[in-house]
């Protein structure tokens, strides 16, 4: 059965419909890839999922009842996390304080400060320092680490390489995958195919508000993953 | 001569204690969700008839009436904020405002009605007229200065509650970005509740002090407001010391202003005011984006 089910989601900002239909899943302990263009209804499918876009309920189940519409702080108390896009870090906070703020509701699980500042060992040197002393990178780590805190039984990470080199992309797919041997279930966002490839099970690529292409990586040839992404 | 104008300078500063208690509700709830309680003075005063009630009927010292007073205002903040502000949230600044000045005038008028215009006192017996001498014909009243401490207390314990609860960081985090902290399991409209809860709490102390301190009518919580507002100003918004600070800078300016000329005492009070806006509009202590 599957954790996350999303079915025929359709989305809008005011008249403006984002989303079309939108289909998907993820089975428990899968890791999902959704990749696609700016304006693909990515993050949009996130945020619905995350409860911060009102939908039907229907649209979205989660480990078996209709959570769609749910208030986004509800669904952080079922497991489901999201790590938002351009990281959002607490700016009056310091780094500690923000993945303390994660570990809000007090959801039992396998993460603790002490293994979140394992997974980073550059957050637990920068502790007591404000979060916006941080590097892009750093940011993103805490960003995933406060995401931890809530011990999810979905994480959702939006746009995990914006902005940041490609060292520190790698070293964050490294992270990803160590989360990912823990049994949480993740759905990531990118826009950058190459690395996502190779962690996700399974991969859904976006296009205009609809999923223009799904499978697993090694079924997908770069040509159809191509017409997928771009269209043509 | 000197010893006169010590005496003026300390009373002024200790009126700041008061002046202090007030603001802090205020700041507190503007820092957390961005609005403007307009009836936060009324529901001060409102405080003071309660524990005019309390020691009334059920013959208490006011001070031990506020044991009964500030849960009350508390749970009356509770349910004031879920029930009726709550439902003004992603409008805009203007619908908060318009609902508390209402409410500011509701409050008005039911006072009026129930307790009519006549002026009341709370009486402890005895304590709002002692004082200790500092020697050199200096004397405090006991009064101010335990009003100047409950504050310091009541300052300290927020800064705590901020700095270092789970709640405190909540507040923060949902004062920097509402909508992340969601995401992070916050429920905004329960904070919001907790908020209001703690500045209603808080300006019970503060009316009740005031309502030992000085006569009060229905009337009086507009004046609370302004002050409350200018202490805010002065110190800094978003700065609870900031707050006693500009509390203090009120005080002294209205108690210098008033040995001048008798008549001069909330003029002075305000000018200053207007001098820190013109020369300092971020408040003495203004930490940008900050709110303990």
């Amino acid at each position: 059965m599957s954790l996350l089910r999303v079915l025929r989601l359709s989305a809008f900002y005011g008249s403006f419909q984002a989303l079309f239909d939108v289909s998907l899943e993820a089975a428990e302990g899968e890791t999902i890839a959704v990749i696609g263009a700016n304006g693909a209804g990515k993050t949009t499918c996130l945020r619905a999922i995350a409860g911060v876009l009102p939908v039907p309920a229907e649209a979205v189940r989660f480990a078996g009842d209709a959570v769609g519409g749910r208030p986004a702080h509800d669904l952080v108390a079922r497991g489901v996390v999201m790590v938002p896009e351009g990281r959002r870090i607490f700016p009056s906070l310091t780094v500690e304080e923000n993945l303390l703020v994660g570990a809000y509701r007090g959801r039992p699980g396998p993460w603790t400060l002490a293994r979140v500042y394992d997974l980073f060992p550059v957050l637990a040197e920068r502790r007591r320092q404000p979060g916006p002393n941080l590097s892009g990178g750093e940011q993103q780590m805490l960003a995933i680490g406060r995401g931890l805190m809530a011990n999810p039984r979905l994480l959702l990470v939006d746009e995990i390489s914006l902005g940041l080199a490609p060292i520190v992309v790698r070293g964050l797919y490294r992270v990803l995958r160590t989360i990912a041997t823990e049994g949480t279930t993740t759905l990531v966002v990118d826009q950058d195919v190459s690395q996502i490839m190779e962690l996700a099970q399974r991969v859904y690529c976006f296009r205009k508000g609809a999923v223009s292409l799904e499978g697993r990586p090694a079924d997908l040839t770069r040509a159809r993953l191509a017409a997928a992404y771009f269209g043509v | 001569m000197t010893v006169a104008w010590v005496d003026t300078i300390l009373q002024g500063l200790l009126l700041g204690g008061l002046y202090a208690l007030f603001a802090t509700g205020l700041s507190l709830i503007f820092g957390v969700m961005r609005i403007v309680n307009l009836a936060h003075g009324d529901l001060s005063i409102l405080a003071a008839f309660l524990a005019v009630v309390a020691v009334e009927s059920l013959g208490l010292d006011p001070f031990v009436a506020l044991v009964l007073v500030a849960p009350a205002m508390a749970a009356l903040g509770y349910g004031l904020q879920t029930l009726v502000l709550n439902r003004l949230l992603g409008q805009g600044i203007l619908p908060p405002i318009l609902v508390t000045f209402g409410l500011s005038i509701i409050i008005q008028n039911g006072l009026l009605e129930i307790f009519s215009a006549d002026s009341r006192r709370l009486n402890p017996g005895g304590i709002e007229t002692a004082s200790v001498a500092l020697g050199g014909q200096l004397a405090i009243g006991w009064l101010p200065l335990i009003t100047l401490g409950v504050a310091v207390a009541i300052l300290v314990g927020l800064q705590g509650l901020i700095g270092r609860l789970s709640v405190g960081r909540a507040f923060r985090a949902t004062s920097d970005d509402q909508e992340t902290a969601e995401l992070m399991g916050i429920d905004n409209r329960r904070l919001y509740g907790l908020a209001m809860a703690l500045s209603l709490g808080i300006v019970a102390v503060a009316g009740v002090f005031l309502g030992i301190r000085t006569t009060f009518t229905f009337a009086s919580g507009p004046d609370r407001l302004l002050f409350a507002f200018e202490a805010v100003i002065i110190g800094g918004l978003g700065s609870l010391w900031g707050t006693l600070v500009g509390g203090a800078v009120l005080g002294v300016a209205q108690t210098v202003g008033a040995k001048l000329s008798p008549g001069w005492g909330i003029l002075t009070g305000h000018l200053v005011f207007l001098a820190v806006l013109l020369l300092r509009p971020q408040g003495l202590f203004a930490k940008a984006r900050r709110m303990a």
